[in-house]
Formats: C-alpha cells, sequence, structure tokens
C-alpha cells in the first residue's frame, strides 16, 4: 500500500483525478481554471490603480487563491510523505535528445541544469526562468486560459476557441522544443 | 470556514500533479517529443471524463450544491486571440516546463527556482494587462 502511494501514479488515474478536480470546482459553484489567479494577484497588490484590466473586485476570487494555497500544500505534502524523490522514468529517447542539450537524465524531479541553485543564480540561468514564466504569463492571459482553463474546462465544454488555443500551446511548445531550445543549451 | 473545501481541492490537486510528475520539466519536454504516452494519456483521461461529464450535467441540469444551475459561458469567438496567446504560452511552457498550477506546486515541492518562474508570470500577466488594447484580438 505505502509502495503503491510512493510509485509514481498512472496516467489514468491522474487523469481521473484531474476531471474530477473540474467536477468538484462546478458543484461547489466555481469553475477550473488556474492562471486567473496571476491577473488576482495583480489586482490584490494593487496594479487596479495603474490599470483598468487589474480594476475589479478580486475578493470574489478568493476561492481560486485558497486553491492556489493548497496546490502548494499538495506539492509540500507529497515531498515530505508520499515521495521517494526517485529520478522521473522518462523515455530513453528524450533522455538522449536531452543530454544532447547538455542536460543529463533526471536524477529526481526537475533537472539541476535550469532548476538547481547554482542555475537559479547564474545570470543565463535566471533568464531562461525569467523569460519561461514572462511567457507563461502573457500568454495565458492574452489566450484568456491555460492548460487548466483552455484544454480540460474548455474543451470539456467543446469550446472551439479552447481547440485554437490548445493547437498554439502546442505551436509554440514544438517551436521551443525543436527550434529554440538547441539554440540556448 | 466556506473555503475550507477550496483548500482540500488544492492540496489533492497538487499531489496529483506531483505524484503524476506532470508537474515536471522532463514530463513536458517528453511530451514536446512525442516520445511517450503519458501526458496524452494524463490530458486525455482528463478530457474524456470532461466531456462526457459536461454533457450529463447539461443533459440532467444538475446543480451545484447551494441547488444553482451549473452554467458553463462559452468562450468570446475570435482566432487570433487563442492562436497568438496560445503560442506565446507555449513557448513559455516548452521553456520552464510548468504552466501556473505547476509553478506552485513545485515551490512547495521546494523547487525555489520556480517560485522566479511565477513572479515572472505575474509580471508577463501585468504587462498584457498594459499592451491589451495595442494587440489583435
Amino acid at each position: 500500500m505505502i509502495e503503491l502511494i510512493t510509485q509514481p501514479w498512472s496516467w489514468w488515474f491522474s487523469g481521473a483525478m484531474i476531471a474530477a478536480t473540474m467536477f468538484f470546482l462546478l458543484f461547489f459553484g466555481q469553475s477550473f481554471g488556474f492562471s486567473s489567479n496571476l491577473k488576482t494577484i495583480c489586482s490584490a497588490v494593487g496594479l487596479g490603480k495603474t490599470n483598468e484590466f487589474f480594476d475589479f473586485n478580486w475578493k470574489s476570487q478568493m476561492w481560486n487563491l485558497v486553491f492556489l494555497i493548497g496546490a502548494i500544500l499538495g506539492g509540500f505534502l507529497t515531498k515530505q510523505f508520499l515521495s521517494t524523490d526517485a529520478p522521473v522514468q522518462i523515455a530513453q529517447s528524450t533522455i538522449e535528445d536531452l543530454s544532447k542539450l547538455g542536460i543529463g537524465a533526471p536524477e529526481s524531479l526537475q533537472p539541476a541544469e535550469i532548476f538547481g541553485l547554482e542555475a537559479m543564480l547564474s545570470l543565463k540561468g535566471f533568464m531562461i526562468l525569467a523569460f519561461g514564466g514572462l511567457m507563461v504569463g502573457f500568454g495565458s492571459r492574452y489566450a484568456g486560459g491555460c492548460t487548466s482553463g483552455h484544454a480540460i474546462s474548455g474543451l470539456s465544454n467543446l469550446q472551439i476557441p479552447s481547440l485554437i488555443a490548445v493547437i498554439g500551446f502546442f505551436a509554440g511548445g514544438l517551436i521551443m522544443t525543436f527550434l529554440i531550445l538547441p539554440l540556448i543549451f | 470556514m466556506k473555503f475550507i473545501k477550496f483548500l482540500l481541492l488544492g492540496i489533492v490537486f497538487g499531489i496529483v500533479m506531483t505524484k503524476s510528475e506532470a508537474v515536471s520539466w522532463f514530463r513536458i519536454q517528453e511530451m514536446f517529443r512525442f516520445q511517450a504516452f503519458h501526458m496524452y494519456g494524463i490530458i486525455g483521461t482528463a478530457v474524456t471524463l470532461g466531456v462526457s461529464g459536461v454533457a450529463l450535467i447539461k443533459k440532467f441540469n444538475i446543480r451545484d450544491y447551494q441547488g444553482n444551475p451549473i452554467v458553463f459561458s462559452p468562450k468570446d469567438k475570435s482566432v487570433s486571440r487563442y492562436l497568438l496567446g496560445g503560442s506565446i504560452f507555449g513557448l513559455g511552457w516548452a521553456l520552464s516546463g510548468a504552466c501556473p498550477g505547476p509553478m506552485v506546486v513545485n515551490v512547495g515541492y521546494g523547487y525555489w527556482a520556480m517560485a522566479i518562474v511565477f513572479f515572472f508570470a505575474l509580471v508577463g500577466t501585468y504587462l498584457y494587462g498594459v499592451l491589451k488594447n495595442k494587440l489583435p484580438h
């Protein structure tokens, strides 16, 4: 039983749990969309005074901020009690492709070359983290949602706009993976 | 106390995202290189169940816990904003290996570098608000 919890969970169970999360949020009168929190935080720190896009009653979105805090706790609890911090078992072909970029095989959940302390404090490493975040934040608001809002909630409601957004997610992701990453690393 | 259910759902979400390894940069790279089924299995299962469940909610007019109808608001019609915004999002997703949810889950897990990613996601969101009226929508 302990082993079942500490080893990685199967795709089908994980996918079902994500769908369940969405349905519970609907049942509680809300909807599943994580990137809205970014807009809410901008509003909560007072940016509504300088920009009308952030001038709204952010307190109505408090439930989603609480969900965000829960997500942080979930990561923490997993690290403390539910994980062996074993290397992520990615495909051998991915390991070989990444080694050509100078990124070693997984030793834990994330590559130290990007998320380690040393990388984080180097100029190049910092820029990678900063630009990655910048594009996710800008793009998700421009597209009106992220993976949860479009790929999960939107597609579940058969929304064509969400399908276009997901095609965009992949267009950008493929350009980064095959054209830009080889130039960066 | 009315928020405790959202805290619990967030905790479940954080645990599921970590245990499924969907918060891992490695898994996102594997997905964009089409070298494993894992991420497609997660998203595919969620969407398949999602489509079925949403259809059932509509067919049987299922209500929320307070008895209010569950409403699904259609997204605004456009192509450019979804394609352009989505592509920019995708560039960032493949670079940082995390969308907004997994960013904070990673911080909880102890990857402080993800706090930098999250901070700049806030900056990017603000930048969108500033440039909004100049962008094609």
